[in-house]
């Protein structure tokens, strides 16, 4: 299969790639990025544990093409942290034991910054709407949606 | 397999109409990754159409909407205008997958797609919905109910790709609404679903109505009998139990892992009930 | 058992809630699971599946694929070993198939290739020649006899004749006469039940990366709940020696159960034998359904006898329950937990193992138990709503506790069960008032908890801090738990330690973490390491100060004189008697190895309201309160994080999950489209009440609390449905179009 030539940005830095027109994003960030911490659950877009935002919109990285990121804004959980400082999402996230195993986590939190840079003071029933994309399967989500809450609040008086 | 992004629709068409192999359309490609994935189709070429001018717009035509066969349950979900006049077609498009799939999704890949239970399809067939299609000998519109002719199967010929949905205008006093089951609350595909779209005279009776059904038979059906239950009612209890009634025989569906033929018939009658006091509620009609 | 463990003391680390060692690796991304690892050189496995429920593979044609440019190996039951031990050959017969495929999905062979593609389409190119055989998927259905028979020759002794060959073990269990104490009952209530196949449910499907070098020796990286136990299988099904294979456990992504045996780790090591080079193989999710451990799904006859006022006066159940293609030993345990709450002077559980063409079992948190218990506490349900009885009352008539001759066997010590039910009818949610078509159930749920072989290290570096080298992979927060028994134990701050989990030549044997065991087991070991650490530093300390050692104590993380008599000496810290530890003997270490008793069973009670929509039969869970007995909380969070966890997989298993044969044996859900574990969306907040009633066995009281809550939510959510929708149901999952026929009657 011939390859696809890409030029994109991830995390703010460019990158170049080529990958199988038929490869997923996912893949192409895992296997020829290095950038292994969006996960495969499911390859099929029901867990969520590969999300990434494209162009600002939350997405499943498992249903999108690595050719479809020609000239893309990309977003991925290893651009959270600003260097050593961690998003408050990611510092709620230790500090309310919001994960278990840690597989569904880096997914759950690039899903919950999009839906706080949207709405900054969603209710836990639109937390939980929007989150339904993105299996946990250790936690039951109760300390998630705390840890999420407890994130926002502190984003909203900073 | 090669991808090609077309910057024309007629560039994809005339690629898609070239092509002596398999091809495929990407839109929001929610389902075309899912098939690519699980090996149910290894195509030869993939056509993606979100370059193509236009196509991820939406924009006001006639007292209506024509909406873009690339545009997304999250930017449909932001149109407020689209939102208000038709709020039927915008929730069932929206309850697609999850917010990480409606990032993605488009009503024409889920049109397109075939399955009887999409749930954006009956609120569009119930809303007289039309679709652009654009061929290699230009363009034609179609009925949104006459595209679908069985799960996985559509009317749309080689090397024809829709490019927008129009949503026509509305009078006052009029408006849609659409419910499924799952077993969840969602992730699921629907085990029955029913759209009801309505308009009022200014006396809260029903003056015109349409009812479409999903899951319940290989296509997603316009009940013409359901609504003529309705018009003329103000949805007493009794017109609401004949449409139900009317629902539940128009249903022909069959038994698999989401759902028996008994459930999907009992619940299509329920969901339609639901949906036209819904409905009826948002058309300014009160009871 | 050990049961002078524990001693009552004031905590000044354990029971508060710090940060967990690799939070930060795990919010950046930065974690390596078992999918994350790389070799040079590295090449891609994919396995082919049986499509066919049941199968004679008559012959494999593998030269097409071999012909593929970029195959580097191809292998077949045919090159992997006869073994004589049975265990081990049904281990190695489910990595890969060798005369018949049992179930769909059933390895058959394997390829390496220098990428996915290539290996994608080389098993394509193989051609498996199968003579489709009948097949039987349901339990019912096989222990039939004439039903198709799954493998012959697998019938213990102690099966009766004439019964289906599929029928491969029986087991009975309990004590005095259920004749009798029938006789002496107001009601006596005969149900049957059944339960679905659920699955573990992992987000991170089994990957694994194999390096088998030509000196025979291999390394091997994978996501399991035990890295010892892997190579323990993967040496026997290699023909290696322990020593040469060096398992690596990497971060896990969950397991519940599910990562404690192995599936493509021998396939891995076998390719990368043949290649000569790395081969890593990752499964998909279809893969994850299809082939590795769902639940055995079972079919039950409980009987129970009870006088107006709530006395169990006998019980019985008879179990059979199915753990797919092979014998499976998970009906023993759900018979001797069915009844374990329960304090009776008659009860009787009979036992029985059934084959089907279905993957083989693998453990799922208190395996065995939930289904039990569910049938158990459903009919209880019904004598309380017969009697006009308050079911938590009942429980309380007839809870077991300390003294209690157990359904099992044992003598209980101190449990909690009690204390457990009592808080629960204290709690606020027992007496909100629910609205019109709302109902309430509870239920009680156990789990024996284990203990098991256990080996752990702790290093005192020069420098003050600690490192801690323990064997069991962290599925929840283990480090954090371990370092904070440590840290109490030594009397230094907790941010002092650290924890790793270590690969298999740097420990001696540890056992999987399962059976709740970790925070019990490798707790134990880490305080007593800690000791003997404790007791070397006083003996150095004794040096420096040239008197006896056993004058010499440790209090606050420092040695002291013991006592006037011993000498007047400043007290020298932890970090000081480190500083000098070159000088005084060497470097510091302790260790403890011990095959632990005394693990301490752990009882739970769950209270759930629901509203059953009466047109389309949907349940929805409206509250949920979770009370469970810890022993000891070391980290409240994560242990109220395992029972809202457990309690969440219940509701799954209660409402929606199943495992859905069709009719040509073919799994029809294998993802998690259609196989619907619990949504964020689905569920209510989860409350979490934590009893410490102290577990003699271990030295600050610990019970394992990992299992316990998966059980009581089968028949909690049973209970309340009934009381909801005015129907009883006696099949699990209750999904919508059960419980819409159960309503129409």
């Amino acid at each position: 299969m011939k390859k696809v030539h890409v030029s994109t940005t991830i995390n703010g830095d460019p990158y170049e790639f080529l990958c199988a027109p038929d490869e997923s994003l996912l893949d192409v960030l895992r296997d020829r990025l290095g950038l292994t911490g969006s996960k495969e659950g499911c390859g099929t877009g029901d867990c969520g544990a590969c999300s990434v935002t494209l162009n600002g919109r939350l997405v499943c990285s498992c249903l999108v093409l690595g050719a479809e990121a020609e000239g893309a804004e990309i977003a991925t959980i290893e651009g959270m942290a600003d260097g050593d400082d961690l998003h408050p999402l990611q510092q709620h996230f230790i500090d309310h034991a919001a994960l278990q195993c840690g597989i569904c986590t880096p997914g759950i939190l690039v899903a919950a910054r999009a839906l706080l840079e949207k709405n900054p003071d969603p209710t836990d029933e639109e937390l939980r709407y929007w989150l339904a994309g993105n299996l946990c399967r250790c936690t039951g989500y109760d300390k998630i949606i705390r840890a999420v809450q407890a994130a926002a609040a502190e984003m909203r008086g900073a | 397999m090669r991808y090609l992004a077309a910057n024309t629709a007629h560039e994809a068409a005339e690629a898609l109409a070239s092509e002596p192999g398999l091809s495929r359309i990407l839109a929001g490609g929610t389902d075309v990754l899912v098939q690519l994935k699980a090996g149910m189709v290894e195509p030869d070429l993939v056509v993606d159409i979100k370059r193509i001018p236009g196509i991820r717009t939406i924009s006001a035509e006639a007292g209506g909407f024509r909406v873009g066969a690339a545009v997304s349950g999250a930017e449909l979900g932001e149109h407020a205008g689209l939102c208000a006049l038709w709020p039927g077609i915008a929730e069932g498009f929206q309850l697609i997958g999850s917010t990480q799939v409606q990032g993605r999704a488009t009503m024409a890949g889920n049109l397109c797609n075939g399955s009887p239970a999409a749930d954006s399809v009956p609120p569009l067939v119930a809303a007289n919905a039309v679709a652009r299609i654009t061929g290699p000998d230009g363009d034609r519109d179609v009925p949104i109910a006459d595209i679908p002719t069985g799960p996985g199967r559509t009317t749309l010929k080689k090397g024809e790709v829709i490019t927008s949905i129009f949503l026509p205008a509305r009078p006052d006093r009029a408006a849609d609404a659409y419910l499924r089951f799952i077993p969840r609350t969602e992730m699921d595909i629907a085990v029955a679903s029913a759209a009801v779209s309505l308009e009022l005279d200014p006396s809260g009776t029903v003056r015109s109505a349409r009812v479409a059904l999903g899951a319940v038979a290989p296509t997603v059906v316009a009940v013409e009998a359901a609504a003529s239950c309705l018009i003329g009612t103000s949805l007493d209890d009794e017109a609401l139990a004949r449409m139900a009634a009317a629902c539940e025989a128009a249903c022909a569906p069959i038994d698999d892992k989401r759902g028996t033929i008994e459930f999907r018939t009992r619940t299509a009658g329920v969901l339609a009930r639901r949906a036209a006091l819904i409905a009826y509620a948002r058309a300014g009609g009160s009871k | 058992m050990s049961l002078d463990e524990y001693t009552r003391r004031e905590f000044k680390q354990v029971g508060t809630r710090v940060r967990r060692p690799d939070g930060v690796d795990k919010v950046t991304g930065r974690a390596m699971y078992g999918a994350d690892a790389t070799a040079p050189g590295m090449l891609v496995g994919r396995i082919l599946r049986s499509p066919h429920a049941h199968a004679r593979v008559k012959g494999i044609d593998t030269s097409a694929a071999e012909a593929l440019k970029g195959v580097k190996a191809i292998i077949t039951g045919a090159d992997l070993p006869a073994q004589e031990d049975e265990f081990i050959r049904d281990v190695q017969d489910n990595c890969m198939a060798r005369d018949k495929a049992l179930y769909d999905g059933h390895a058959v062979a394997a390829v390496a290739a220098t990428d996915a593609a290539t290996a994608k389409a080389a098993l394509k190119l193989i051609k498996v020649d199968y003579e489709v055989l009948p097949h039987v998927t349901d339990v019912d259905a096989a222990i039939q006899p004439g039903a198709p028979v799954v493998q012959s020759g697998r019938t213990l002794e102690n099966v009766p004749a004439g019964m289906s060959e599929n029928v491969t073990s029986h087991s009975e269990f309990g004590h005095g006469d259920p004749a009798e104490g029938f006789a002496r009952a107001d009601m006596i209530l005969e149900r049957s039940y059944r339960t679905a196949a659920t699955h573990q449910g992992y987000i991170e499907p089994h990957a694994c990366l194999a390096s088998y070098a030509s000196d025979g020796k291999a390394d091997l990286w994978c996501c399991t709940q035990g890295q010892f136990n892997v190579r323990t299988l993967c040496a026997a099904i290699m023909e290696m020696e322990a020593s040469q294979l060096r398992v690596t456990a990497s971060e896990i992504g969950g397991g519940f159960g599910g990562k404690t045996t192995v599936f493509i780790e021998p396939v891995a090591l076998a390719l990368s034998r043949k290649a000569g080079r790395p081969v890593k193989i990752v499964m998909t999710r279809d893969e994850v359904f299809r082939a590795t451990g769902p639940t055995v799904h079972t079919s039950t006859d409980v009987k129970i006898g009870m006088t107006k006022d709530g006395r169990i006066t006998a019980a019985e159940a008879t179990l059979r329950y199915s753990g797919g293609a092979f014998p499976c030993g998970t009906v023993d345990m759900g018979a001797q937990a069915a009844f374990a709450a329960y304090d009776l002077d008659h009860v009787r559980t009979y036992g029985w193992n059934v084959m089907t063409n279905r993957p083989k079992e693998a453990a799922y948190r208190a395996p065995g138990a939930p289904q039990s218990i569910y049938a158990v506490e459903a009919t209880l349900d019904e004598l309380c709503q017969h009697f006009g009885l308050d079911p938590l009352d009942v429980r309380l008539k007839n809870a077991a506790k300390k003294g209690t001759k157990s359904s099992y066997g044992p003598t209980f010590p101190d449990i909690g069960l009690t204390a457990t039910l009592e808080a629960a009818k204290a709690h606020p949610h027992y007496s909100a008032p629910l609205k019109d078509g709302q109902g309430r159930g509870i239920s009680c749920g156990f789990w024996f908890n284990f203990g098991g072989n256990t080996c752990v290290s702790l290093n005192v570096n020069t420098d003050g801090t600690v490192g801690i080298t323990e064997g069991n992979p962290d599925i929840g927060g283990s480090r954090a738990s371990i370092s904070l028994m440590a840290a109490e134990e030594l009397g230094i701050p907790y941010d002092r330690i650290r924890t790793i989990v270590a690969d298999t030549s740097s420990l001696g044997y540890n056992d999987v973490t399962d059976g709740s065991r970790v925070t019990f087991a490798v707790g134990l070991a880490t305080i007593k390491a800690a000791r003997d650490a404790i007791g070397k530093m006083c003996g150095r300390a004794a040096r420096i100060w040239g008197i006896d050692p056993e004058a010499v104590e440790w209090k606050d993380g420092a040695t002291v004189p013991a006592g006037p008599n011993a000498g007047k000496f400043p007290p020298m810290t932890l970090a000081e008697i480190a500083a000098v530890s070159a000088e005084t003997g060497g470097p510091i270490a302790g260790h403890h190895e011990v095959n632990a008793d005394g693990a301490g069973v752990s009882f739970g009670v769950h209270i759930v309201d629901v509203e059953v929509d009466r047109d389309t039969g949907a349940t929805k869970v409206l509250r949920y309160t979770v009370f469970q007995d810890a022993g000891k909380a070391v980290h409240p969070s994560y242990v109220e994080g395992q029972m809202q966890g457990g309690a969440v997989q219940g509701i799954g298993w209660a409402l929606n999950e199943e495992y859905i044969y069709g009719k040509d044996g073919r799994l029809q859900n294998p993802g998690f489209l259609d196989y619907r574990v619990p949504v964020a969306s689905d569920l209510p907040p989860i409350d979490a009440v934590i009893l410490e009633i102290p577990n003699p066995g271990h030295p600050y009281g610990v019970r394992g609390v990992g299992e316990t809550g998966i059980v009581p939510p089968l028949a909690a959510i049973t209970n309340a449905v009934c009381r909801s929708a005015g129907v009883r149901l006696h099949e699990l999952p209750m999904s919508p179009p059960r419980v819409l026929k159960a309503l129409a009657g």
